[in-house]
């Protein structure tokens, strides 16, 4: 029991991690699209400073993802890849698209525009193809015949529960990336960039907060068990909108070290974290301790004792050779004002 | 079609495309290594220029690679939810490895790129060592799953029931380092031919003697050379690889072989094909008693034939021709060295004609189908198993059907990529020609890897 909760703490860390470096790096893609025709702002410059290099490195996250799904829960193997066919290869084509098109775009300047399009485009839908996972695996969609698991694929786009995660998918996309490119911009003194970044999160936060609701009100139809759980957690739910208001003071408020400049986006993006953070756990504390409610449990699912073991130790020792990388990545490409105060 | 076969058909296609980046993709960096490190010793811009425009070659594959590996990946557990089950419980550590392996490829992948210009030449010389270890070790661990299909170690599997898992047993399964040192040791005779044929290719278009002809001379040489040496290392591999045929997967070799009747002194058949009514080998010129000897090294080796076995347990016999096709691009590929060898240093030959050098353009093609027929003849000749003797691969598929649209569209995609990519690498070096590069390397204080226009 203790290593399988150990093994979904990883797996939904991993989840955790993905979700927000993709939502920043999709979003980025996206605004870099947006803002392609107003050059003048420097917009686009700054979402694609930020994206060029990282967005290997963030993809790397969603296989890093698949695999731990699978070496540590591989009971849960057979019905998640026959439940999900249709779903994952509709983001795995996309993604596909999106990342081959974002390279092309960088490399043949002449067709930028048509390309950041497509890139841009496909990415903003992935976001909300991606989260379909979580209602999908809530179990209201998926029918048992002839001992097989088949996904309900009308009652799945009829479902306003769905709905109401894809658009804060969508929305969380557009708000984290603008909170993240609202720094990056700071940090490399685009101010024009900056305040449109920090518009754009003023907006997107309250829509955000509005979608997040309307997952918590449909959910209590849908999914009553699942809505019941995460109410027994409602101080974390609650703490985890009092950082969204530490967000909005980021957003609104000076800096009382730099006197003249709206904003501490800094603030605001590590408090968004944290808002996600909680959030996240309240709702894959009360999953548990379901993968797939009702018939896959963390523990049905659970590998080899010895193959966890082995796992977990090359976990350990991956990481921590890994993090000098990482950390001279961040480094070189988010804290080095060569890098980030370059022209063009 | 049925379910199995679209099924099949479809991981295949994503496979041999994606095969093609993967393979050109850990190739490549070792080229760029080369090149780097003879710029260190030489000081010749040339070599700096090479790497940067090879660095931007597979900055642009990446862009392909990367996404199409995420849909083998993921594909895996789509498509065949019942291997994965097995995999994810004995097999884990390549797979998990070989997301480290990944992360040190894309890190400093991208600071090699995207900070050259501000990492002494020490560090981007690691860097790009870190890029290439990361690729090969990606390659080696993948690979080092098909090992395992082959020759499953590490359990007890007794009533359809996986005992004594020891999952480390599984990683050293009996033929992971004879495996996975044959796609290592191709992937680079394909990087570099691949490289040699464009380098050809350009030669023929520039006027003999010309600045850009003996710029990518240079390449075709250092091509030649590194290409005709993995070659060999290959050749010397796969006979170790036929012999664990022999040993672990007897069928498969008798089928390789088309190769009927249980005998010593067995006759290696080269060409020709396998009639399935007959049961036996048509056109084939056959070498008495080769066969016994490459199998085990005495002429008095008994080799299995296919006839010892249940018919409906043949991998396909087709499969022959492949194995056949693989040998000969592969014995090619070692000779066009040597002859290119005694061309220059024993007959003092100075110039290449044009047909030796359309000779050199087929080369890198011809390596990258080696390499997709030994991948398809390692994968169907395993057929019908995905763990040999353990799964039956019709057991390890989705139940999901209607897998015929899904098909479709993957393939879409992948012709769209396919040519998109080709343009995009002809748009950018339209655009950025050799003596673009080879004129912003002689201006010192120029970006050169991040140039970009």
């Amino acid at each position: 029991m203790a290593d399988a909760l150990i093994a979904i703490t990883v797996l939904w860390g991993f989840v955790f991690i993905y979700a927000v470096m993709a939502t920043m790096d999709f979003g980025a893609g996206f605004w870099s699209m947006v803002y392609f025709n107003k050059e003048k702002t420097k917009a686009t410059n700054v979402a694609n400073r930020y994206l060029s290099p990282t967005w290997e490195v963030t993809n790397t996250f969603i296989v890093a993802l698949v695999v731990a799904l699978y070496s540590l829960f591989p009971g849960a193997a057979f019905t998640l890849g026959t439940i999900l066919i249709i779903p994952g290869s509709a983001i795995l084509l996309l993604l596909a698209l999106r990342s081959a098109f974002l390279v092309f775009s960088n490399n043949a300047k002449e067709y930028r525009k048509p390309l950041t399009y497509i890139s841009g485009i496909t990415g903003i839908i992935i976001p909300g193809l991606l989260i379909s996972v979580l209602p999908i695996t809530q179990g209201a969609f998926v029918d048992y015949e002839n001992g097989g698991a088949n996904l309900n694929l009308v009652g799945l786009f009829t479902s306003p529960n769905v709905y109401a995660f894809i658009g804060f998918a969508i929305s969380s996309t557009l708000f984290l990336s603008s909170l993240l490119l609202a720094d990056f911009s700071k940090a490399s003194q685009e101010m024009d960039a900056y305040k449109v970044y920090l518009r754009n999160g003023k907006i997107l936060g309250p829509v955000t907060l509005v979608m997040a609701l309307l997952i918590m009100l449909t959910l209590e139809n849908e999914a009553g068990w699942l809505y019941d759980r995460m109410m027994e957690d409602f101080l974390l739910l609650g703490i985890s909108v009092a950082f969204f208001f530490l967000v909005g003071i980021g957003l609104y408020g000076s800096s009382p070290f730099q006197k003249g400049v709206q904003g501490m986006p800094r603030l605001s993006v590590v408090a968004a974290t944290i808002q996600y953070l909680l959030a996240g756990y309240v709702y894959g504390k009360a999953h548990l301790p379901y993968i797939v409610y009702p018939d896959i449990t963390i523990q049905s699912a659970f590998t080899d004792p010895n193959s966890f073991r082995a796992v977990f130790i090359t976990y350990i020792v991956g990481f921590a050779i890994l993090f000098p990388g990482f950390f001279y990545f961040w480094s070189l490409f988010m804290n080095d004002k060569r890098y980030l105060r370059q022209k063009g | 079609m049925d379910d199995l076969l679209i099924a099949r058909s479809l991981f295949g296609t994503t496979m041999a495309f994606h095969i093609i980046f993967a393979t050109i993709g850990v190739g490549l960096p070792l080229m760029i290594l080369v090149a780097e490190l003879l710029y260190q010793k030489t000081k010749d811009q040339d070599y700096v220029v090479m790497a940067k425009r090879w660095t931007k070659t597979f900055a642009i594959l990446l862009g392909v690679g990367i996404p199409t590996g995420t849909i083998a990946a993921v594909q895996l557990s789509l498509l065949w939810p019942g291997f994965m089950q097995v995999i994810g419980r004995i097999m884990p550590l390549p797979f998990q490895i070989e997301i480290y392996a990944f992360f040190v490829e894309a890190l400093f992948m991208s600071i090699y790129v995207y900070a050259a210009e501000r990492l002494a030449p020490w560090m981007r010389i690691a860097s790009l060592v870190l890029v290439a270890l990361g690729a090969l070790a990606s390659a080696v661990l993948i690979t080092n799953v098909h090992a395992f299909q082959g020759t499953p170690a590490g359990f007890r599997y007794e009533n359809g029931e996986f005992l004594d898992i020891d999952p480390w047993a599984a990683f050293f399964n009996p033929s992971f380092l004879v495996t996975a040192g044959h796609v290592a040791l191709s992937a680079y005779v394909v990087g570099a031919f691949v490289v040699g044929s464009v380098a050809a290719f350009k030669m023929r278009k520039h006027a003999r003697g010309s600045r850009v002809y003996l710029f990518h001379q240079k390449a075709l040489m250092l091509s030649l050379v590194v290409g005709g040496i993995f070659a060999f290392f290959t050749a010397l591999n796969g006979h170790a690889s036929a012999q664990y045929l022999h040993e672990y997967q007897p069928e498969k070799l008798a089928a390789a072989e088309g190769l009927f009747e249980t005998q010593s002194h067995a006759p290696l058949a080269i060409g020709g094909f396998t009639d399935p009514e007959t049961h036996e080998i048509k056109w084939a010129i056959e070498v008495p008693w080769a066969l016994s000897f490459l199998a085990g090294n005495s002429f008095d080796t008994v080799v299995v034939g296919l006839n010892d076995f249940p018919e409906e347990q043949w991998p396909p016999l087709f499969v022959h021709t492949l194995f056949n096709a693989m040998v000969g691009i592969g014995s090619i590929l070692i000779l066009i060295p040597i002859l290119v060898f005694i061309w220059k240093k024993i007959l003092k030959k100075k110039h290449y004609p044009k047909f030796m050098l359309w000779i050199f353009v087929a080369t890198g093609p011809l390596a990258v189908l080696a390499m997709e027929f030994g991948w398809i003849f390692a994968c169907t000749g395993r057929q019908p198993w995905v763990i040999y003797r353990i799964l039956s691969t019709a057991e390890s598929a989705t139940t999901a059907t209607n897998l015929g649209i899904l098909f479709i569209l993957f393939i879409t995609v992948y012709i769209i990529l396919g040519i998109a990519v080709v343009l995009v690498l002809l748009y950018f070096f339209r655009k950025n020609t050799e003596m673009d590069d080879i004129r912003r390397a002689e201006k010192k204080g120029t970006p050169l890897f991040s140039s970009n226009s």
